[in-house]
């Protein structure tokens, strides 16, 4: 046995995933400025070690003879979620220069890859695809999906940053003097909803082309497709609730959270629901 | 006064009812929370199924609610309907003044607005004309429309882009408009049905999914053969069928399909979507003597009687299972037959394919065991016809692009305004935009910047 194949390589990524969210969580705590950096130069690590792992997981997958992107079941589809988590992260830090909303977002990468890499009930083996899987939507569409759900996992962390900060922004805070301004939270959180809404959409549709491809309809009203259309209604209801008078910050905050309870529940709860269809495991 | 009157016209009362975006807000909310119902108890099962689960009381209620097909009840669509009235209606009343914008031929030269907005500003020493040549370049670099006024104590510069992407968001709807057309189109000209087909069996007609009904089909589909591969885990790796389409008996297509990848005939889509097996043509049975071992080979088919030999008489098969239940377990395939001894009672005898000393246990001088059958399989197709999907796919298309515009493209709007103050000259950068404005704030600060290198004057 190869000591190092993708499995103990994603699972050394999941450490280093959580050392990032600790020290990026020590950086606002203790305000120590230096464990930030410390954060970011881990977090890229992990990113390098997380994006290596789905490489070497192809290649083996290529070498054993099943031969299919890494994408197509519940390990999977996490590891390639919280890769994405990590990098759109690291883009914001880069652009608005402020690392405490890396203790904010980079546990929930932690979270996903220690899911993926210590449940017992999900299973790290490759396995080669069922008949229904074989399509090239499959990877166009988990692309999708997962994207946008990153980006939603992402407006779910700067959305309980808004409310720690509107709702305690009176009292003398140390820790909430280095978030950003509540303007700025809204302002990327709002990004971030666009973002995932535009991919949820693509998500959605490339499922729908792709049911077409495989069933003849392309809409079939079964719990994983109701989940999906019921996340998309609870963004589409935040964004146009932008609009009106009275919806701004903390309502809009909680309906990104609810949003983001939807995204989880399509993702995880789907399973748990009575009905044939499980293609998710 | 005027207003007063115009608002009490009830017209205008459905029409401004429909034009809100609370009304939007609350469907929307309202859609998301009654869809959960349908994911949480499973729809169009054995109306029996449901009369168990829920009782008789709660059976009437959601029957009359149509809960057990929630998505196509008169609420649901009631609901769906009400939000495309919505939607048709807010976007009737906003695009008259968006088109205004987007199509009038002058760039809008309200100062003041620049003014209120985010700017800034420096002073130098060239005079208005030096920095007219110098700013234009850089202005009209990243703007396409830009125009120039001439002012009393300097010039002007307006410049914008992007006005078209006011549009994006109309473009949103549209789409979701396409597809709910297409969603009718569909339900109203298509159908989706499926015809299982024996191996070297053909069908005219199928099976209709929703009404169990019989659709016949112009053409006929033969099965000329079906393949069942696995992996080495036992998992399965692929159904194909290879089909043949006749007309007026006559073969004019021929494809084999596999799961995702169908046959589309003449707007009719023909899937892949299961298979069985069917009961064995031929089977060929062994007879043992148990005292003497000698062994007779026949062949014998379902329902026909074989004389055996010896004295040991007559042998039947009568029924054949996919799947035998002996005492909980599952046997897989086995068939049942009927022994007629020369001298006594029939017996029955169960010969389980892949056990073939199950007969054994009967203890008998003979025993009767299964050697080989020829397996028939039948292939479960799906058929379907759906004239809306262009509609729908366009719509997907529309939809994309219209959230692409509407959330990361703006309408972006710049103005330098270049001022003779005594013996300096002052400049003005201001940037407003319809959206993102943390995003035009960073650009008007970039371009002004630009500017201020540019002219080689402080800023003051």
């Amino acid at each position: 046995m190869n000591i190092m194949d993708s499995s103990n390589l994603l699972s050394i990524t999941t450490f280093i995933y959580g050392f990032a969210a600790f020290l990026y969580i020590v950086a606002v705590v203790f305000k120590k400025p230096f464990a930030g950096r410390l954060g970011t130069w881990t977090a890229l690590a992990g990113i390098a070690g997380n994006i290596s792992g789905i490489i070497l997981r192809w290649v083996e997958s290529y070498k054993i003879g099943i031969g299919h992107a890494p994408l197509s079941n519940l390990y999977e589809s996490l590891i390639f979620f919280s890769f994405v988590i990590v990098a759109i992260y690291l883009v914001i830090e880069r652009s608005y220069l402020n690392r405490t909303i890396g203790a904010f977002t980079t546990p929930l990468a932690f979270l996903a890859m220690a899911y993926a890499s210590l449940s017992p009930n999900i299973s790290d083996r490759i396995q080669p695809l069922v008949p229904a899987l074989k399509s090239n939507w499959l990877i166009a569409h988990v692309i999708t999906c997962f994207i946008g759900y990153a980006a939603f996992a992402i407006a779910f962390g700067l959305s309980i940053m808004f409310l720690f900060k509107r709702n305690y922004m009176k009292e003398e805070n140390h820790i909430l003097k280095f978030f950003p301004d509540v303007k700025i939270l809204d302002e990327i959180s709002h990004q971030m909803i666009m973002f995932g809404f535009l991919f949820l959409s693509a998500g959605i549709i490339t499922g729908a082309v792709w049911a077409n491809s495989a069933w003849g309809r392309y809409w079939g009203w079964d719990p994983k497709e109701t989940w999906s259309l019921i996340t998309w209604f609870v963004y589409a209801t935040l964004l146009h609730a932008r609009f009106m008078r009275g919806w701004h910050g903390k309502r809009l905050a909680y309906l990104s959270i609810i949003g983001f309870a939807a995204v989880l529940f399509t993702y995880f709860g789907v399973n748990l629901l009575p009905g044939l269809h499980s293609y998710g495991q | 006064m005027k207003k007063n009157k115009v608002s009490g016209d009830p017209q205008n009362g459905v029409w401004k009812f429909f034009a809100s975006v609370k009304l939007t807000v609350t469907l929307l909310l309202t859609l998301a929370c009654t869809s959960i119902i349908g994911t949480v108890i499973p729809q169009n099962e054995n109306p029996a199924a449901y009369f168990n689960e829920y009782g008789e009381f709660l059976y009437k209620i959601f029957g009359f609610l149509d809960i057990f097909d929630m998505y196509h009840s008169w609420w649901f669509r009631f609901l769906i309907l009400s939000l495309t009235i919505n939607i048709i209606v807010c976007s009737i009343d906003r695009l008259s003044s968006t088109w205004k914008i987007v199509f009038s031929k002058n760039i809008s030269l309200d100062i003041e607005r620049f003014r209120k907005s985010f700017k800034e500003e420096f002073s130098g020493n060239r005079t208005p004309e030096e920095l007219s040549s110098l700013f234009m370049p850089v202005v009209s670099k990243s703007f396409k429309q830009t125009r120039v006024e001439e002012t009393e104590k300097g010039f002007v510069i307006f410049a914008e882009k992007g006005r078209w992407t006011r549009l994006g968001v109309y473009a949103v709807h549209l789409s979701v408009i396409l597809l709910l057309i297409g969603g009718l189109i569909g339900s109203f000209f298509g159908f989706e049905g499926s015809a299982n087909i024996p191996e070297g069996e053909s069908v005219r007609s199928i099976i209709l999914r929703n009404t169990g009904r019989e659709q016949p089909l112009d053409f006929e589909i033969r099965c000329d053969d079906f393949n069942l591969s696995f992996y080495e885990s036992g998992a399965p790796k692929e159904y194909l069928s290879k089909l043949t389409i006749l007309e007026n008996g006559k073969p004019v297509y021929k494809k084999d399909i596999i799961v995702n990848d169908p046959i589309r005939f003449k707007g009719i889509n023909i899937f892949q979507s299961s298979y069985g097996t069917l009961k064995p043509k031929e089977i060929f049975l062994s007879f043992t003597n148990r005292e003497t071992g000698m062994i007779y080979r026949q062949r014998a088919s379902v329902g026909e009687e074989i004389n055996l030999p010896e004295a040991f008489g007559k042998f039947v098969i009568k029924e054949y299972s996919g799947a035998f239940d002996f005492r909980g377990h599952n046997l897989g395939e086995a068939f049942m037959g009927v022994l007629t001894p020369l001298k006594g009672d029939p017996v029955e005898v169960v010969l389980p394919v892949h056990f073939p000393s199950f007969d054994k246990m009967r203890k008998d001088q003979l025993i009767i065991s299964v050697e080989d059958s020829e397996r028939r399989f039948y292939t479960g197709l799906q058929v379907t016809r759906d004239p809306g999907v262009p509609v729908v796919y366009a719509g997907f298309i529309v939809m994309i692009l219209g959230c692409f515009i509407s959330f990361f493209m703006s309408h972006k709007r710049l103005c330098v305004e270049v001022v003779k103050k005594g013996g300096k000259t002052s400049v003005m950068v201001a940037g407003i935009t319809n959206k993102n404005k943390l995003g035009m704030e960073v650009r008007t600060q970039k371009i002004a910047k630009l500017l201020s290198a540019k002219a080689d004057i402080l800023k003051g």
